[in-house]
């Protein structure tokens, strides 16, 4: 006897489901832009190389805080001026990019992998290693993540590198006990005993019975922590904790114009505005993902 | 009831735990020696690295150093900083008005502004009004609030020159400070102008402060006010002819309040993570700077405290925010 009809959707439900889900985001025109505009970002961040019109690094020490080119003083050599040392603040937002995409992508990784099994492993078994896991969980979840994520990155060492790990330490136990909560209210469910008695080990049961079922919470927590690791990361830059200059990360590059915010409004506004929006349009994705997948709040 | 709490402060006592150890392995993991560390670039005799070695205890077993520190921890001494050669508990004391102020003036522009429109916003639902408001909370929530911090200044004292840029109150202005709160103990110096100044100091990192509860407790309260609007008994309270004020003031916000109180609590945490970087905007001398100043200073003994002194205070408003739920809600105190 086989156990592939109890687990896994026929084939063909797949596209139907996709279909489905489209049908909700859809609805939702704030995610459409929001989703939109982060295709575009990821696009610009693959071809940083060939859309930056300078070098991100090199400084033009005849070129220093230029305004803006709509701006007395502005040229278009610098579409959007420069910075205290002659780098184009144009190209550093472009590579920018590279590296906001990436912390999110690596931090939602390490916390999603890690909390999934985390969370599995403790609704799955129960008894004390539930219990285990969870209160490990509450003690991280007691100290405010920024501040942890700060100490683990003194002691870590500053960097882009440790302030992810630091980050996603912090944001993973909020997978854990979201899984965790998934997998308590599926485990009993009928379709699990049936793969159970059809003898599918235990292993088995969590990865491919279980979690495929629990996805959907999980998606939309991605999405939050994928714009919460691009604050925290741009946070830990902005103190000096994480990317160090001169890379072009915009939480650094806005610790670097800090000085300079009575006088030049560009250096300060321009990074902190590129934050701003590519969280915003992940947090409408994120909105619009929940309402798609989340079938209680659908309609509300 | 009782058991309710009992039951609760149990449950409290393996995170306390956790939270100390954490605490403790702090300065283990550190790399390097924490006795060369604490020595700073002058370096030290071997004599009297065993000895300081012997007197901080990093000599016996790890277990039975933990004990210690816990057995200090329990009797108030958080040891003392580096920097200022003083107890870290008094230092903390000395400081905590200040976030506390702030705290409690961005806490209460949250409230005070997050719910009103949150109701709105789900009695009008699909409004422009409701569109406009949540668009702009969602603005809030991805707010970077450093990045907030430094727009503001640009603005509001830059450009208008209306606030100061930094600090508690203006310099011109001197007295003593009983309650710590720059608020109440300008009232009480009864010197002209102090209060205006204390007032001006506190506006901007209040905001920025408030920013991302504000817009948490606004969504939330449209949401749980939305669930509530579509229950059967505020249908049969509309039905049996109560006033529409009623129906909302009592049959609904009532039972909305429930789960916006437990937001509203776990605003304290993202309050303390915010009061890091707002201070340090505005160089408000309260516990977010002192911290952000201890790491870079290195000075461990403030970190490892301070550490534990903040997810202490997090961990007890989460457990008066925990009771306060039980009381208004009996289904979980008797769950």
């Amino acid at each position: 006897m086989t156990d592939t009809p109890v687990t896994g959707p026929a084939p063909g439900t797949t596209r139907q489901m996709l279909a489905e889900f489209w049908f909700y985001f859809r609805e939702n025109r704030g995610a459409v832009y929001g989703l939109y505009f982060f295709v575009a970002l990821v696009i610009m961040a693959l071809l940083a190389p060939v859309l930056a019109p300078h070098d991100p690094i090199i400084q033009d020490r005849s070129a220093l805080l230029v305004p803006p080119f709509w701006q007395e003083g502005g040229s278009t050599t610098y579409l959007l001026g420069t910075d205290a040392v002659g780098r184009d603040i144009l190209s550093r937002l472009i590579f920018g990019a590279r590296y906001s995409l990436f912390i999110g992508i690596v931090v939602v990784s390490i916390s999603l992998v890690g909390g999934i099994v985390l969370g599995l492993v403790s609704g799955f078994f129960g008894g004390w290693i539930d219990a285990v896991i969870m209160r490990v969980m509450d003690v991280i979840l007691a100290f405010p993540s920024l501040l942890l994520a700060l100490v683990l990155v003194a002691v870590l060492g500053p960097g882009l590198t440790n302030a992810m790990i630091a980050i996603a330490i912090v944001s993973q136990p909020h997978f854990a006990r979201l899984t965790r909560a998934a997998v308590l209210g599926e485990k009993n469910r009928e379709y699990v005993m049936a793969a159970r008695v059809a003898g599918a080990g235990k292993v088995r049961l969590m990865f491919r019975t279980i979690l495929p079922n629990c996805l959907a919470p999980l998606i939309v927590q991605a999405t939050l922590s994928f714009s919460g690791a691009i604050l925290d990361a741009a946070a830990l830059g902005f103190l000096g904790m994480g990317a160090q200059p001169p890379t072009p990360e915009w939480g650094t590059m806005l610790a670097e114009a800090r000085e300079f915010i009575l006088r030049a409004w560009w250096v300060v506004t321009l990074p902190g505005l590129a934050i701003l929006i590519t969280v915003l349009a992940i947090n409408l994705m994120g909105d619009g993902l929940r309402d798609a997948l989340d079938p209680k709040l659908k309609r509300s | 009831m009782i058991k309710f709490i009992l039951g609760r402060l149990t449950y409290l006592i393996p995170t306390f735990i956790g939270i100390t150890i954490v605490a403790f392995s702090f300065v283990r993991i550190l790399p390097g020696d924490p006795v060369l560390l604490m020595a700073g670039e002058r370096g030290m005799t071997p004599e009297h690295y065993q000895e300081m070695m012997a007197r901080l205890g990093f000599d016996r077993p790890i277990w039975e150093q933990y004990l210690e520190y816990l057995w200090r921890l329990l009797h108030g001494n958080f040891g003392d900083s580096i920097n200022t050669k003083q107890p870290v508990l008094s230092d903390f004391l000395a400081l905590f008005p200040a976030t506390l102020e702030l705290a409690f003036c961005a806490i209460i522009i949250a409230v005070a502004i997050g719910v009103p429109v949150g109701v709105l916003a789900a009695l009008k639902r699909g409004s422009w009004f409701d569109q406009t408001t949540m668009t702009v909370a969602l603005i809030g929530y991805s707010m970077p609030i450093f990045w907030w911090g430094l727009l503001l200044i640009i603005f509001f004292s830059g450009t208008l020159g209306w606030t100061p840029v930094s600090g508690r109150i203006s310099l011109m202005f001197y007295f003593p400070t009983p309650t710590g709160f720059m608020l109440i103990d300008s009232l009480l110096s009864g010197q002209k102008g102090a209060f205006a100044s204390a007032a001006e100091h506190l506006i901007l990192p209040s905001i920025v402060l408030a920013t991302i509860p504000l817009a948490v407790i606004a969504r939330q309260t449209r949401s749980a006010m939305l669930e509530v609007l579509g229950e059967d008994y505020v249908r049969t309270a509309k039905a049996k002819g109560l006033a529409p004020g009623r129906v909302v003031g009592v049959h609904a916000l009532r039972n909305a309040m429930i789960p916006v109180i437990t937001t509203i609590g776990l605003q304290i945490g993202v309050l303390m993570a915010g009061a890091i970087l707002t201070e340090t905007i505005f160089s408000w001398p309260g516990i977010g700077k002192w911290m952000v100043d201890s790491i870079s200073r290195r000075d461990y003994p403030v970190v490892q405290s301070g550490l534990l002194l903040i997810a202490g205070i997090v961990m007890v408003v989460n457990l008066i925010v925990d009771l306060l739920y039980g009381l208004i809600n009996p289904r979980i105190r008797h769950s």
